[in-house]
């Protein structure tokens, strides 16, 4: 999946993850998708929730050796 | 103002002494609908910590000013944020050290008796799952029983009191938390005993847990109760002529359930035998201790979970269902959920899973839900 914005959050631990992809998706243009990693666990059901509660959609998630990849749009 | 940092010790102490303690959980609605922080006197307010980041003065009028105000979250770094957060806007507030996971893994050691041999008698409880472990302590030796994760713990403990650990028991083949019974045993040079029957698929060495085994500790004896019902293999002890430890058979205000190693229609006859017959016939004195609570106010004053066999016989309804079809109903039909990750768990306690210490730290997240009411 091809990204407009990207946020490297490799190493942070929570609440950091959530607080940058959420300056990150400030960014955006409504519609433009952003991809995250993370290697936090917990970001995993943190951002599902984050984006819900945001009105963003998240497109897909994968976990590839620790390191989770969010693809989410703005809503 | 300052930011507290509150130990899941200081919370525990809250919760046992139904201290008023005004509980901002800022994970997310699901994880604190599945789980949170118990206390006699607590109350609470859920708003995940990303709803927050704008600013607290939101929720500033929800929060009272009667009573202390701890914030909560998975592992503690959002919990601290929020409280800067709220100390920032003048409002004083602790946040939990270490968060829920924390709270999951503390123990809190409880003295429930002076034996009449002279050795003690001590229960682990650990308030975040609900889980109870047992020391027996006597004359330099002890023996520990359904030991949680947490090896450290009850080998410092031991120390501590000066005494060797001889014997190590599991009362079954655990489904809702991971065994520190093997991991204890190995550090301490101890035996490590587990019905047989439950240990089929188990990949190490173990002696097997049989019924009427009976072992002296110091001069204080252990004797085992074949008990089957929650596994085929489940066993209860008495320790000392006066404690029935029932594992995960009998609990104060509930009883096992016989469904987590996916039999439950083939044990809901033996769990009746044994709550009916096995512990009917024994004496209505001895003083029931399970491995598991489910609600706090099966918790007593002194933070023991604990209540004579005839009390129990008087009050919990699972002892007290006459009809036969009504019983296995009870226990078949209706469950709760199964515990978070049962059956990995259950693979770990046969060795033949080996999860690194964070992971076995996630796989126990959530409630322990072991029980039918």
């Amino acid at each position: 999946m091809k990204a407009d914005h990207y946020l490297d959050a490799i190493g942070l631990s929570c609440p950091m993850p959530i607080v940058k992809t959420r300056n990150a998706m400030k960014e955006a243009e409504t519609g433009e998708i952003l991809e995250v990693k993370t290697t936090d666990k917990g970001a995993k059901a943190d951002l599902t929730a984050w984006a819900k509660s945001g009105g963003h959609e998240l497109l897909e998630q994968t976990e590839d050796e620790g390191v989770f990849t969010f693809f989410i749009r703005k809503g | 103002m300052t930011v507290r940092i509150m130990t899941p010790a200081e919370a525990a102490q809250y919760s046992i002494d139904k201290k008023p303690l005004f509980i901002l959980d800022v994970r997310t609605e699901d994880a604190f609908a599945d789980w949170k922080l118990e206390g006699g006197s607590f109350s609470y307010l859920n708003v995940p910590y990303f709803d927050l980041l704008d600013g607290v003065e939101g929720i500033a009028d929800q929060l009272p000013d009667d009573r202390d105000i701890l914030v909560v979250c998975a592992k503690e770094g959002s919990s601290e944020m929020v409280a800067d957060m709220l100390s920032e806007a003048g409002i004083g507030a602790a946040y939990l050290k270490g968060g829920m996971q924390a709270w999951s893994d503390y123990l809190r050691p409880v003295k429930i008796a002076e034996l009449e041999s002279g050795g003690e008698l001590y229960q682990f409880v650990r308030l975040g799952k609900g889980c109870l472990s047992y020391m027996v302590i006597d004359q330099g030796q002890a023996a520990v029983i359904d030991a949680t994760r947490m090896a450290d713990v009850f080998l410092a403990f031991a120390a501590e009191k000066e005494a060797v650990i001889t014997h190590v028991f599991d009362t079954h083949l655990h489904a809702d938390h991971i065994s520190g019974g093997r991991a204890i045993a190995a550090a301490a040079g101890a035996a490590y005993y587990l019905p047989a029957r439950d240990a089929a698929e188990v990949v190490f060495p173990f002696r097997d847990l049989t019924d009427g085994l009976r072992v002296t500790i110091g001069k204080t004896g252990v004797e085992a109760l074949s008990s089957p019902g929650h596994t085929s293999g489940s066993t209860s002890f008495i320790v000392g002529d006066r404690y029935l430890l029932t594992g995960d058979i009998l609990f104060i205000d509930s009883i096992g359930r016989p469904d987590l190693a996916g039999l439950a229609e083939d044990w809901a006859g033996d769990l009746r035998k044994t709550l009916y017959s096995r512990y009917g016939a024994l004496s209505g004195n001895l003083t029931v201790l399970p491995a598991h609570f489910m609600e706090m106010d099966e918790v007593n004053e002194d933070g023991s979970v604990a209540a004579p066999l005839k009390t129990l016989f008087a009050q919990n309804h699972g002892l007290n269902v006459a009809d036969e079809t009504e019983f296995r109903s009870l226990v078949t039909e209706n469950l709760p959920p199964q515990p978070n990750a049962y059956q990995e768990i259950r693979k770990t306690n046969m060795g033949i899973l080996t999860p690194a210490a964070d992971e076995q730290s996630e796989m126990e997240i959530g409630p322990n839900r072991c029980a039918v009411k």
